[in-house]
């Protein structure tokens, strides 16, 4: 909702203060409540004290996972810089660092080349919620899955695709982890397991199962020994989807090794969550499953990254599923072709402030893990990643014709038999792409 | 009716290919060996294609001309529910990555009973139980696929598939496309459809025509006991999504089958009677109200040659060609609507690429395009009954 963010910075500078009450947080759920009508715009902007966030003691009664992650958001929350305890050494913040700028630099990179026509179609782009992607993917092991949507490139690149890779896949190219034959919605890598990349929402979540349900396979059946975690990455607008509800029943009831990552940026093109939703907190739908559900500020990677790592350790032990329900925010339109004009300014203001890139810079900076010359070496050498990735896309050779048939099937003796009792795929016409099948 | 279908259709149902000089590459190295007569290989250099070890399966041609009376060994009678059951319980045997999912179809050993006794063979986990959820268990098939898995999912009742057709047409269909050939889907999505003993509207729908376009899967539909196992393990073993229809009035089809392993090819068609004067073309439960208008048609001294085209996407215009080049006549019977259904691909197939040897217009039989009634009654003229089949063979022969 438009204002209902605003309001939580100027009533609560903390970003999830401890003084909400249980009661507080029913009734901001009753305001929501039938005598507002959320369908118009401009009433929206009158809901100020509608609090999004959620209150300490109605996530307790969660599960353990709630309760150990309140407890070091508590810490961090009582002193941001001067915490006793660190909660990364240095190795890791830089490696956190480099794959935030990374995702932010490529992600620019992309606006920059889609406005000089070098990429088409909708290109949906991650600024501003990287501190998800990389809290999360940060923790997994290379045989570790992700499953994403279409606002993937960043996923991928946190997951270890290479940029040149991907951005070749933007421009339509051969050299692309796809082939050029994906584009940017579709962005999968057999390699480092990320699994998609899907352009209709929800479509998934149902995959990400599939693949924690092979995880469990191999341990029961192949009694093989894996521990794979699978993580799926979607967005609010999915939470009111079916394939989210029937998936959130079958992990918990077969206690798959999957965690459901809700990155919940209040908006799903131009609709708004809170005009979308019942009841908005769509952490409270993980126990009405039977799994626990946390919420956590997306905006700061070092929560995000404390919550992911009990959630995949939870999964990695066989305890079954978790619903993270990340807060955080696009600071750029739906996709590129979205003019953005519908989202409050303030509100745009209000989260830029929260940046997650700068709040890490300040962390590391400010408990001298380490020095602002060895970020800006980071981030040059990320400008100079991405410059190379442009590069090696630009020089790309484009698909040939024959590439056209190519990997429409698995077994290609699936195109049949044509009329002169060859298999259509040995047709010499076939590789060159100008059969017709 | 079940006994009727048995007495007839079912035991020429096996003719094998060899018998009419069909060629048939070989596959050296390759699970789905059916063999045929030049001895080809075909090579992959197309990324993505895999080649599976070798396998001593034994091909349909291989085999004596009537796999049915084998004099190798006597072969045993079963239901062709029984033969889908032994097929899965073959390539399960085989493979341990073949796995089950769909509702009911572990403890209760699925609604018509074709994965009966395999949870207790083979687990809860091997054989699951999913809830009420078709697109997201079908998709979880699918992710299960792309991470290593063989997933089988059976829908009760394909009508239901309906509700996983967002799963079927992305993602199984396209995901290995859209990923550039890294990620397969050896999935097989089987279960009962067509019009049955007035099941009603919505339990009594074909959907081959609405999932016929889908680019990136192959189906194929089951008639017989023999051909249902056969291709059941040719799914199976398959590296594309293979859709799989059964029909609800043929289970209880008995027949005798080799006790040998076979896998046949999933896009051949059979030839089911050979004939001179009138090509029929025909899948699934069509097949023997063919068969039954073919013995009232010799009676009359008619000689259709009747196709049971098995595959239905893709076509395979080879044995269909070769038989419109003999009779010059074609006649599709089917039971899928007349619009978009299968019927009419097929009728554009034969008109583009065997025009010439045509001496008369395709004439295509389906069902009427009506959701099918619950009465009786109006059911049984909403399909193509043998006395339409043998007036349209007349018609066609004058």
């Amino acid at each position: 909702m438009a204002c209902s963010a605003a309001a939580k910075i100027l009533h609560n500078p903390l970003l999830i203060s401890s003084s909400r009450s249980a009661e507080k947080s029913d009734s901001c759920c009753k305001i929501l409540g039938p005598s507002s009508f959320l369908g118009s715009t401009s009433l929206s902007k009158k809901l100020v004290s509608v609090n999004k966030g959620v209150s300490r003691a109605s996530r307790r009664s969660a599960n353990v996972v709630a309760v150990s992650s309140d407890v070091v958001k508590e810490k961090k929350l009582k002193s941001n810089s001067a915490a006793p305890s660190l909660l990364i050494t240095k190795e890791e913040g830089l490696v956190l660092y480099e794959d935030m700028i990374l995702g932010r630099v490529f992600e620019d990179m992309c606006a920059q080349m889609y406005y000089r026509g070098k990429m088409f179609g909708f290109v949906h782009l991650y600024n501003g919620q990287e501190a998800v992607s990389t809290g999360f993917i940060k923790l997994l092991k290379k045989e570790d899955c992700v499953v994403s949507t279409y606002r993937d490139h960043v996923h991928a690149l946190s997951k270890g695709v290479p940029a040149r890779e991907v951005m070749s896949e933007l421009f339509g190219k051969t050299t692309g982890c796809c082939r050029g034959q994906g584009g940017s919605m579709h962005m999968f890598s057999k390699e480092h397991n990320v699994l998609g990349g899907f352009a209709f929402i929800g479509e998934g979540i149902p995959v990400a199962t599939g693949a924690a349900f092979t995880s469990k396979y191999k341990r029961e059946v192949l009694k093989e020994d894996c521990d794979e975690v699978t993580l799926a990455f979607f967005g609010d607008g999915t939470c009111n989807n079916g394939q989210f509800f029937e998936c959130l029943n079958m992990a918990a009831l077969w206690k798959l090794p999957i965690v459901f990552v809700v990155e919940n940026n209040l908006w799903a093109i131009g609709m708004s969550h809170l005009r979308a939703t019942s009841d908005p907190q769509i952490w409270k739908k993980g126990p009405a499953f039977g799994m626990p559900g946390v919420h956590v500020d997306g905006m700061d990677v070092l929560k995000v990254r404390e919550v992911a790592n009990e959630a995949i350790a939870r999964a990695r032990r066989g305890e079954g599923p978790t619903l993270v329900e990340c807060e955080t925010y696009r600071f750029r339109g739906h996709s590129l072709a979205d003019p953005d004009e519908l989202r409050d300014p303030a509100e745009k203001a209000h989260y830029a402030t929260r940046d997650p890139i700068t709040a890490l810079k300040k962390y590391i900076l400010e408990n001298n893990l380490a020095s602002e010359a060895e970020l800006k070496a980071i981030e040059k050498k990320i400008d100079e990643v991405v410059e190379d990735a442009v590069e090696f896309a630009d020089e790309s050779p484009v698909p040939a014709r024959s590439q056209l048939l190519e990997n429409v099937f698995a077994d290609p003796r699936g195109f049949g038999i044509g009329p002169d009792g060859k298999y259509r795929c040995e047709d010499p016409k076939f590789t060159e792409g100008t059969a017709q099948v | 009716m079940a006994a009727m279908l048995q007495s007839f259709g079912v035991a020429s149902a096996s003719v094998a290919a060899s018998d009419h000089s069909i060629k048939l590459p070989a596959f050296a190295g390759h699970s789905l060996a059916v063999i045929r007569s030049e001895a080809r290989s075909i090579s992959s250099p197309i990324r993505g294609t895999r080649k599976t070890g070798k396998v001593a399966t034994k091909a349909v041609a291989a085999q004596a001309a009537n796999p049915a009376s084998a004099a190798s060994k006597p072969g045993h009678e079963l239901l062709l529910f029984e033969a889908l059951r032994e097929g899965m319980e073959e390539e399960m045997d085989r493979d341990p990555r073949v796995c089950v999912m769909g509702e009911d179809v572990g403890h209760y050993g699925g609604s018509y009973k074709v994965t009966k006794g395999l949870a207790e063979k083979y687990g809860d986990l091997r054989v699951l139980d999913t809830p009420i959820a078709e697109n997201s268990f079908t998709g979880m098939a699918i992710g299960a696929a792309m991470t290593g898995l063989r997933p089988i999912v059976e829908g009760m009742n394909m009508g239901f598939l309906l509700l996983a057709f967002n799963q079927i047409s992305d993602n199984c269909g396209m995901l290995h496309y859209t990923s550039g050939g890294q990620f397969t889907i050896p999935t097989v999505i089987r279960g009962p459809g067509g019009v049955g003993r007035q099941l009603g509207a919505e339990h009594s729908q074909r959907l081959e025509s609405y999932f016929q376009s889908i680019p990136g899967i192959q189906m194929v539909a089951c008639s017989t006991p023999y051909n249902a196992k056969g291709l059941m393990k040719a799914a199976i073993r398959s590296e594309n999504p293979v859709v799989l229809f059964e029909h609800v009035l043929l289970y209880n089809l008995k027949e005798r089958i080799p006790d040998e392993e076979y896998v046949l090819s999933l896009e051949e068609a059979e030839m089911v009677r050979p004939g001179e004067h009138v090509t029929i073309l025909t899948y699934s439960r069509m097949r023997y109200h063919v068969m039954q208008a073919a013995k009232t048609l010799v009676n009359k001294g008619y000689d259709p040659e009747v196709i049971d085209i098995r595959s239905l996407k893709p076509f395979d215009l080879y044995t269909i060609g070769n038989s419109v080049k003999k009779t010059h006549r074609v006649l599709i019977v089917e039971e899928c609507m007349r619009t978009g259904g299968i019927g009419a691909s097929l009728t554009a197939a034969i008109n583009e690429n065997f025009h010439d040897y045509l001496d008369a217009p395709i004439v295509c039989l389906s069902s009427q395009d009506v959701p099918t009634p619950y009465a009786g009654t109006l059911e049984e003229w909403t399909v193509v009954q043998p006395p339409q089949i043998v007036a349209a063979v007349e018609q066609l022969c004058q």
